[in-house]
């Protein structure tokens, strides 16, 4: 059994088959993290270039490490220490690099469908781990694994996607897998940062009022607002948005029903997300890093056997 | 498609190797047993549940290995892996690792590599239900054997279990 394609491109490419062969071989390497020898030997002759035209904290340390904790050889390439400032292209940065005998690219990069491109032009496995406002497929399968061991299932559960829903791929790589994978959703936020006909493409449910999808939902996933995508005032500020929109302790405690708060990081605190509700027992905000570990390593590991 | 084993041939032979580990480890103070995923929990259970029912309330140290990762033809083709259950220290014990078609080595190899991960056993033995020797491609042999069988290489040798397949049988086909 294996994947239908030979890269993580996006979640949108995948079968629900995929997607829980994906999850169900992270549970084995979640097992292989809580042993003495948190390492095993399967990507031994593997080498993987993490390459991320733009920055990344968790994303980065979490593919390297699943990268290290599966043997593999590992390069790390950020666009400010290298030669792209000197305005080489991308496909020669990569194909300079692809010369070195690398077997796999995980790429980030703020442009939509970089990674597609760089699929049909080298010869290498391309796991994407973020292009532009389309997709971060290795966020929504962690957040699938996340949901799974807090609520024991994603088949019939009620997700809540709360936020900045027109700028976050976090958002559009979690929607197409949890309705591939039969989950209700339900996204809220401000109207101005809710795509228009966001209900109509992907049959979800839409609120503008935070506290109503609260009240739904088993699991809210809460997303940061994206400043940096932002080039035009879609809301007035952040004290406003926080008043309006952000999850705090007293609203957790008006709705009367236990729910999983998640978050993919990093945490704009005091904005979508108060501190105490942050640290609260329903987060399982550092649940899921720990989890993207595993998740990444099945990706690579399930990807790794390209012949290349 | 021929029948090497039948049920109560691999009952009667499960029993004898319990017993046979049960003469070299007595107590079991020192000795864990570990059975080797896919196919090999299936005897490992037989074995455990045998040695249980001598041991008299003993505590017996009864894991699984799963040894996916471990394989040295990843890249050829992916497996999917199985779970790994090993809840005891392995530190200083004798391991006996069981299986239930000994045929190249090379899964043994893996589960030595597998098994050095969770700590460094005193001694480990190797406990099969089939041995198709002349056909090993590393320096592994076992010390407890339930039956010796020469086949080809283009041969296949199965063991079927009720819980899984149709029937408990040993089998051998083109």
């Amino acid at each position: 059994m294996t994947l239908s394609t030979p890269h993580l491109l996006g979640i949108k490419d995948l079968l629900p088959a995929d997607i829980r062969l994906i999850l169900d071989t992270a549970q084995q390497f979640k097992d292989v993290l809580q042993r003495p020898v948190k390492k095993v030997p399967s990507l031994r002759d593997v080498t993987i270039v993490n390459l991320f035209f733009e920055n990344s904290t968790r994303t980065r340390i979490s593919f390297e490490l699943a990268e290290k904790r599966l043997s593999a050889d590992v390069l790390n390439f950020t666009t400010s220490s290298s030669s792209v400032a000197k305005g080489e292209t991308m496909l020669d940065t990569v194909n300079n690099i692809l010369s070195m005998k690398v077997d796999m690219v995980v790429m980030r990069h703020s442009a939509t469908g970089a990674p597609h491109f760089l699929a049909k032009h080298v010869p290498a496995a391309i796991v994407n781990a973020g292009d532009g406002i389309n997709e971060h497929p290795t966020q929504a399968l962690l957040d699938a694994l996340s949901i799974q061991e807090a609520t024991g299932g994603l088949e019939g559960k009620k997700i809540a996607i709360i936020g900045d829903i027109m700028h976050s791929r976090v958002a559009l790589s979690n929607i197409y897998l949890l309705t591939k994978m039969g989950a209700e959703i339900t996204v809220a936020g401000p109207p101005t940062l809710i795509p228009k006909y966001i209900k109509e493409a992907f049959q979800v449910n839409v609120t503008y009022n935070v506290k109503e999808a609260l009240e739904w939902c088993d699991v809210a996933n809460v997303l940061r607002i994206q400043l940096e995508r932002q080039n035009q005032p879609l809301f007035s500020s952040l004290r406003e948005y926080n008043l309006a929109f952000g999850i705090s302790r007293k609203l957790l405690d008006e709705i009367q029903k236990n729910i999983v708060i998640m978050h993919p990081g990093p945490i704009n605190r005091g904005v979508e997300l108060d501190s105490d509700v942050a640290d609260g027992n329903e987060s399982i905000i550092l649940q899921q890093v720990e989890n993207g570990v595993a998740v990444r390593m099945a990706v690579l590991y399930l990807l790794s056997n390209r012949e290349s | 498609m021929k029948t090497i084993l039948n049920e109560q041939q691999i009952s009667l032979t499960i029993k004898r190797l319990a017993h046979q580990v049960l003469e070299n480890h007595i107590d079991f103070t020192d000795t864990v047993i570990i059975g080797l995923q896919p196919r090999g929990i299936y005897v490992s259970d037989k074995i455990a549940a045998e040695l249980r029912s001598n041991l008299k309330g003993k505590v017996l140290n009864y894991g699984i290995l799963d040894i996916t990762f471990y394989r040295d033809d990843v890249r050829r083709e992916i497996k999917v892996p199985n779970k790994t259950d090993i809840n005891f220290s392995i530190e200083n014990k004798n391991v006996i690792l069981i299986d239930d078609v000994l045929y190249t080595g090379r899964t043994i190899r893996a589960a030595l590599d597998a098994l050095l991960d969770f700590g460094r056993p005193l001694k480990v033995e190797l406990c099969v239900l089939i041995d198709r020797r002349f056909s090993r491609q590393l320096p592994i042999q076992p010390d407890y054997t339930g039956k010796v069988i020469d086949a080809l290489i283009s041969q296949k040798v199965i063991v079927h279990w009720k819980e899984k397949d149709a029937a408990t049988e040993v089998v051998i086909t083109e």
